[in-house]
């Protein structure tokens, strides 16, 4: 029973893990950006969350409706000001450009909100659970593999029915040449990013209603997102949310053999997957 | 003739410190087939990419009826009604024929609903029925269809193609020229770029031979003969020996 607790709990915690995943995904995907500070802006949005439910004391889901607007400006503003400048056919620019901005990024945190973990106080649901038999299934990480799966789907559709999918698609495959086709590559790439990191403002509510946020937590989670694009084959959408569950369920059985294991199990299971299908299981060679 | 749609004046261009273009007059009006002949590296892809914008020109340097457009980035000129089919037919690999056709018409120019897919697909029937597929699995003629109706559906003024025969079976080639006239006959003035000569003096109403970043040659198609051609491709050097 006990393996299989692990394996629900596993697919539950991969709901969040598919949220960090999905706009890493999507900038991989469409401008070969490697974002080092993926993992810091999401702390960033928590901690905006934090400070938001302090100063005006709303729920979770009415933070959610004010985050992932914010989240989206920051995705904007930061293609616009900073990664529209060292995007190209070359990933290292823009790798160096998003470490810098993740070490800037945890020092300013520290600065401001300093070196206390925090969380968002979910008014009792983060405690909230259903029991089936001899397994609890909480409520709020089941509303989390919901909203998970929904952005998935959703991001899915966006890019295949939509103009700006379409847009997006063909600034992915051939950038000039989409460019020579009408489209306007650096107002692409900036709205791309802005539903990257509005992605991540879900991410952010749920990550500190669900367990603490500190200003140095950025890169352990830059790694788990990392992971699951990896797993589920870089750039694909639906790679990412397999991913995302590949880890999850590893580190949850992985807890369940020793508690000391559940984090190494995952990142072993990454390493095997590079080892045996190193362009991941959605990925093409 | 009246004002030229497109034209450009003393063009010059530049790959860091190389010069590639010395000066081009080019003008072309509406409704006009333009070839430009050359050798390898004359300067043909680098003048209709400075045209486009994916090299940077003075902003007088091109002019879209009649107003100064050098330097506006692709985008721009393709909203001002100039599209390109580029060299290697470039296409949005992992997407359908349709979506890579839909692209463009979600980013034409404006004012103008002369191409639609229908037209595209009577141009090209063998489009419709490849319409889902996706298009890394078309052969190169079929490919080269489908760059040429992501162009049209930009709706452009000024339709510029670079190589367009190239790879290609003469059947195939055949096929595509074959719809040049119909493409003309909306008003659509054409700038062909073109490798074989004696194509593109067939295909076209005017021609201009460059030779390393210069124009060496121009007049109507079916005036000039062989031996200028001849002269203005080779440099006068090579003519005389």
């Amino acid at each position: 029973m006990q393996w299989l607790d692990g394996l629900i709990q596993g697919i539950l915690l991969g709901g969040l893990y598919a949220q960090y995943a999905l706009g890493m995904a999507l900038m991989f995907g469409v401008m070969r950006i490697v974002n080092i500070s993926h993992g810091d802006l999401m702390i960033l949005l928590a901690l905006i969350g934090v400070s938001i439910v302090a100063s005006l004391s709303v729920g979770p889901f009415v933070l959610l409706f004010l985050i992932v607007p914010i989240a989206a400006a920051i995705g904007y503003v930061l293609q616009r000001a900073v990664l529209n400048r060292v995007v190209s056919q070359d990933p290292l620019p823009s790798i160096i450009a998003t470490f810098g901005l993740s070490i800037a990024l945890q020092n300013a945190m520290q600065q401001i909100w300093s070196a206390d973990t925090r969380s968002i106080p979910g008014g009792g649901i983060e405690q909230a659970s259903w029991q089936i038999g001899p397994i609890f299934i909480g409520v709020l990480p089941v509303i989390v593999l919901v909203v998970a799966t929904v952005l998935t789907g959703g991001l899915d559709a966006l890019l295949r029915y939509t103009r700006f999918g379409r847009a997006l698609r063909a600034s992915a495959a051939d950038v000039e040449a989409a460019a020579l086709t009408g489209i306007n590559p650096k107002s692409v790439y900036a709205w791309a990013t802005a539903l990257s990191v509005g992605i991540l403002g879900f991410a952010a509510v749920f990550q500190g209603l669900r367990s603490t946020v500190a200003p140095s937590d950025g890169p352990a989670q830059l790694i788990y997102a990392f992971e699951a694009v990896i797993i589920g084959g870089m750039g694909s959408i639906w790679g990412a949310f397999l991913g995302s569950m590949v880890l999850g369920i590893s580190q949850a059985i992985g807890f369940r053999i020793n508690p000391g294991f559940g984090i190494l199990a995952g990142h072993l299971v990454f390493l095997s997957v590079l080892i045996v299908r190193p362009q991941g299981i959605f990925g093409r060679s | 003739m009246s004002e030229p749609l497109l034209s450009t004046h003393g063009l010059k261009a530049f790959y860091g410190d190389f010069q590639a273009l010395f000066g081009v007059d080019f003008e072309i009006g509406s409704g006009e087939v333009v070839a430009l002949i050359g050798a390898n590296g004359a300067g043909k892809s680098t003048f209709l990419k400075s045209v486009m914008g994916a090299i940077k020109v003075g902003a007088d340097m091109v002019k879209l009826q009649g107003k100064p457009s050098g330097g506006l980035p692709p985008h721009l000129m393709v909203s001002n009604g100039v599209a390109i089919v580029p060299e290697g037919r470039r296409l949005f690999a992992g997407m359908s024929v349709e979506d890579n056709l839909r692209v463009a018409i979600d980013h034409k120019a404006g004012g103008s609903d002369t191409w639609t897919l229908d037209r595209i697909y009577k141009l090209f029937p063998i489009l419709k029925d490849k319409r889902r597929d996706p298009v890394q699995s078309l052969s190169g003629g079929q490919q080269q269809m489908v760059s040429i109706g992501r162009a049209l559906l930009n709706e452009p003024k000024v339709l510029l193609c670079d190589e367009i025969s190239l790879g290609l079976a003469p059947k195939v080639i055949g096929e595509i020229y074959e719809a040049i006239p119909s493409i003309s006959a909306v008003g659509t003035a054409i700038v062909l770029v073109e490798q074989d000569v004696g194509l593109a003096k067939k295909a076209s109403d005017r021609l201009y031979c460059m030779l390393e970043g210069k124009v060496t040659l121009t007049g109507n198609s079916a005036d000039v003969s062989r031996e200028e051609i001849s002269a203005a491709y080779f440099g006068a050097g090579h003519a005389v020996a």
